[in-house]
């Protein structure tokens, strides 16, 4: 039973991986690399000329963007390993996991852990002004799993203190509030760093519909494998 | 699995999922948080496009 998690996301999280880490190449790496300008001082906003908003950006890295791939496959390798654990919980109590229903556990994922932190913790173009980085990371964490209690509870539950519960998850983290910077000093031009938000919160959206897809796949897929073989 | 209840698939499956979500969170860990300079740069433009928080 195990390899029967183990396969399906691993299949899903490399397939999905290798996808999300070109979309993140073509729509996010730009507007990363443009930002890093600003950040190195290469580029000055507000200085005393104005700037292109289209300067030159350092082309395809090898090394640094072949890692970035590897890293992503990895991430939602990860984020694949959680998901088909859910499934399979989700399964028990009656849901159905093929590769339509998936997607609706994609947006769910994609909900928890991008929106959900992304809602107060924004996508940190490089160079923003930010808290210390633990803190941050704890409340990430926090987020997240409120998150991923509330979905379930929204989705599974049974009555309105279920559904209340729900709500209350959700809104309690961006209630109590993120750690945030006691000023701000981010060189980034505001217009760069809305861009990057979009961006990576709408790859996060595509990749976690892939993920999700590719999961119950492989899951229903693996399931049948078990089933012949017994 | 045809034989099996489905009470007795539940069981059987509860400790590999749990196995394989923590498995997970581990691997999201390492990738997207831990802070030890080789790992973060490594992962630098992954984990701002992730949305994970980086510095």
């Amino acid at each position: 039973m195990t390899s029967r998690f183990l396969v399906s996301a691993l299949f899903a999280g490399a397939l999905a991986g290798v996808i999300i880490g070109l979309l993140q190449l073509v729509f996010v790496q730009p507007v990363l690399l443009h930002a890093e300008l600003y950040e190195s001082g290469e580029l000055v906003h507000f200085g005393a000329e104005a700037v292109s908003a289209h300067p030159a950006l350092p082309g395809f890295d090898l090394m640094r963007d072949g890692l970035s791939v590897i890293f992503t496959m990895l991430t939602y390798t990860g984020y694949a390993l959680i998901l088909v654990a859910a499934m399979s919980f989700g399964e028990d109590r009656g849901a159905r996991i093929d590769g339509r229903w998936g997607i609706l556990w994609g947006v769910a994922g994609f909900v928890a852990f991008h929106l959900a932190p992304g809602f107060t913790l924004a996508p940190e173009v490089p160079g923003v002004a930010a808290a210390d980085v633990a803190l941050r990371q704890v409340w990430w964490f926090a987020t997240a799993i409120a998150a991923c209690v509330a979905l379930w509870l929204l989705a599974f539950g049974q009555n309105w203190a279920a559904w209340g519960a729900a709500a209350l998850l959700l809104a309690a983290p961006h209630l109590i509030g993120a750690p945030e910077p006691e000023t701000f000093t981010g060189p980034v031009p505001t217009e760069i760093g809305a861009l990057f938000a979009a961006r990576a919160l709408g790859v996060g959206l595509a990749a976690w519909v892939l993920l999700g897809c590719f999961a119950g796949y492989f899951w229903q897929r693996e399931g049948e494998h078990a089933a012949q073989a017994a | 699995m045809t034989t099996m209840t489905a009470k007795s698939q539940t069981a059987s499956r509860f400790v590999p999922a749990i196995f394989a979500a923590v498995l997970g969170l581990a691997l999201i860990t390492l990738t997207g948080h831990v802070q030890a300079a080789a790992l973060h740069d490594a992962a630098h433009d992954v984990r701002h496009a992730t949305g994970f928080p980086c510095h």
